[in-house]
């Protein structure tokens, strides 16, 4: 008995953290098992008969509608990664690597738009999309949004790398007699990658699971998330399902295989 | 000797210490052209928006012409904004700062795991905490529905045992809270664990040595060394749960869970007229966030969150 209480209060970190993590996994599990429902008209409620079917996996383009708005999501998602991966990664180069005049209120204008709720942002877009720019609101409102809220994550991210180089290799290279050109084509920016490419994830994910902004300034253009919630009210066809677990899967696997190809390249190095 | 070793795992962990290096020569034009696409981007699409916002908020109704407004200075809006809907207010505010709280107790532990026992686990359980994000949250949201719905098996067993009061999980204040402690609870694991993860182990053992007792070590030890973190992920929780309307709209009812993202958003796409007042409201609720910020970094804060 008192050994069992022992081992419990000794592992009860690592038991709690694993009940965590079941806890993180439960709607997934439920995403999952659900694309496997053979539903009549909502898929909320289980349908024995028939279930569980591999229909859904097998025509996942099946309902109407739900592989357009994946395509368009993905199409918005690269888009606005590209774009606020530059003008973020640039800021991030400025603020750490310079002593200028209004560092501190770039700081501040970075930190703001993580600051400020979505509803906030979404309601001043489409106040400024409809009252001042007078644009039409769809593909590319939606892409100036996200591309708006990626940039400071960007900048957040590339930063927090870039401080954390070791400043000797670039003066070791200098010291060597490589132009500044060099220096940075061969030394700092290989350095910098791994923070660009992380920053670049983060965008993706953060402009590809968005609703709150999406839903202001989309009009009738419709993204993955939209079009799951817009169904909501009449049923989400299990195909959405199908797509939101593939999509966990495809991730999860790329960074297993990020893991995997760096501790490869650690041990090359080492 | 603590000191020391707090002093040196600042410094590890603290690469603000090390000032930008040849700050004099590299001076000139190259920050600002390095600067303006982005900044120019975030003023376009950021400032000038708020600012736009910031007039809407105070514009009248043409008499007679719902649906046309003209440029004012109406603090009418403001008036009738908080009267009606200062209780949706209380109720983000309320549910934003239960949802935080939950958020740490439940992130603490995992955080601390992942940190010092997880050993050769810890990538794996860093990847499993990011993980279920890569399912839209909408989904997950509706999956919570599901799972906390009248006739899933946990509503089931607690009305069996007679101790749900109303009979029902979602509908209720509790359904929401629980989707937004779920839904933001990895903002809140991140930051902590990296606070930790850059923290020396020993400092934790000689905390042991030294108070013997756990909860001292706790209390003294690992949570001011996880403050930083603390902050940030209260931060990263309690904002973007102040404004959410999704988890209200999707586990709430249609009466006395509604927050203000529920009401902005309402008042925007489905009342004719609502524009000014849904304006004003936003510009109350991130003025609002802001001084609650403000105020928290200025209590709490150290310089690393900005």
């Amino acid at each position: 008995m008192s050994r069992t209480r022992s081992w419990v209060s000794d592992h009860l970190a690592m038991i709690i953290a694993v009940a965590v993590l079941v806890y993180l996994f439960l709607p997934v599990l439920y995403t999952f098992v659900f694309s496997f429902n053979n539903y009549r008209r909502s898929n909320i409620t289980w349908n024995p008969e028939g279930s569980p079917t591999l229909k859904h996996w097998a025509n996942p383009c099946g309902a109407p509608g739900v592989c357009p708005a994946l395509v368009e999501s993905i199409k918005i998602g690269a888009l606005a990664t590209l774009v606020a991966t530059i003008l973020g990664t640039l800021i991030a180069f400025a603020l750490v690597r310079y002593v200028f005049r209004g560092r501190s209120s770039t700081n501040v204008l970075v930190f703001l738009p993580m600051a400020t709720p979505e509803v906030v942002l979404g309601a001043s877009l489409l106040t400024i999309f409809i009252q001042g720019f007078r644009m039409d609101l769809g593909f590319w409102t939606v892409v100036i949004a996200h591309i708006m809220f990626c940039i400071s994550f960007v900048v957040v991210t590339v930063k927090a790398r870039l401080q954390s180089l070791d400043p000797r290799l670039e003066e070791a290279a200098s010291d060597l007699y490589a132009n500044p050109r060099t220096t940075f084509l061969r030394i700092t920016f290989p350095l910098a990658l791994p923070g660009i490419v992380a920053a670049a994830l983060l965008s993706f994910s953060l402009s590809f699971d968005d609703f709150i902004i999406t839903n202001f300034v989309s009009g009738n253009e419709t993204t993955f998330p939209k079009f799951v919630y817009v169904s909501y009210t009449r049923g989400i066809p299990a195909q959405a399902n199908v797509i939101g677990f593939s999509m966990f899967l495809i991730a999860v696997l790329c960074v297993i295989a990020a893991q995997i190809i760096g501790s490869r390249r650690r041990g090359v190095a080492a | 000797m603590t000191t020391a070793f707090a002093a040196s795992a600042r410094e590890a962990g603290d690469p603000q210490l090390t000032p930008p290096r040849r700050g004099g020569r590299r001076r000139g034009w190259t920050p600002y052209l390095l600067l303006v696409p982005g900044l120019l981007w975030l003023t376009l699409f950021f400032i000038v928006p708020l600012v736009q916002l910031g007039s809407a908020s105070l514009q009248s109704q043409w008499p007679g012409a719902p649906g046309y407004y003209y440029r004012d200075v109406n603090v009418g809006n403001y008036v009738d904004a908080l009267s009606s809907y200062g209780v949706h207010f209380l109720r983000s505010l309320a549910y934003a700062g239960l949802a935080t709280v939950l958020c740490f107790v439940i992130a603490f532990p995992l955080a601390y795991a992942m940190a010092f026992k997880a050993g050769r686990w810890r990538n794996v359980m860093l990847i499993l905490v990011v993980a279920p994000f890569f399912t839209s949250f909408i989904l997950r949201t509706i999956a919570w529905r599901q799972i906390l719905a009248d006739d899933a098996p946990l509503a089931r067993t607690l009305n069996a045992l007679h101790l749900l009061p109303g009979g029902h999980i979602t509908e209720t204040w509790v359904a929401v809270v629980a989707g937004l402690t779920y839904n933001f609870l990895p903002f809140m694991v991140l930051p902590i664990y990296t606070s930790l993860e850059r923290a020396d182990p020993r400092l934790l053992e000689a905390g042991r040595d030294l108070y013997a007792d756990r909860l001292t070590t706790l209390r003294t030890v690992t949570i001011p060394l996880a403050a930083p973190g603390i902050l940030a992920g209260t931060l990263l929780t309690f904002i973007p749960a102040a404004g959410d309307y999704v988890n209200a709209e999707l586990l709430g009812s249609d009466t006395s869970t509604k927050m203000v993202g529920n009401v902005i958003n309402s008042q925007f796409f489905t009342v004719l007229g609502g524009y000014p007042t849904a304006a004003a409201l936003s510009i109350s609720l991130m003025i609002l966030i802001l001084v609650l910020v403000l105020g928290y970094v200025r209590r709490f804060g150290t310089e690393e969150v900005l």
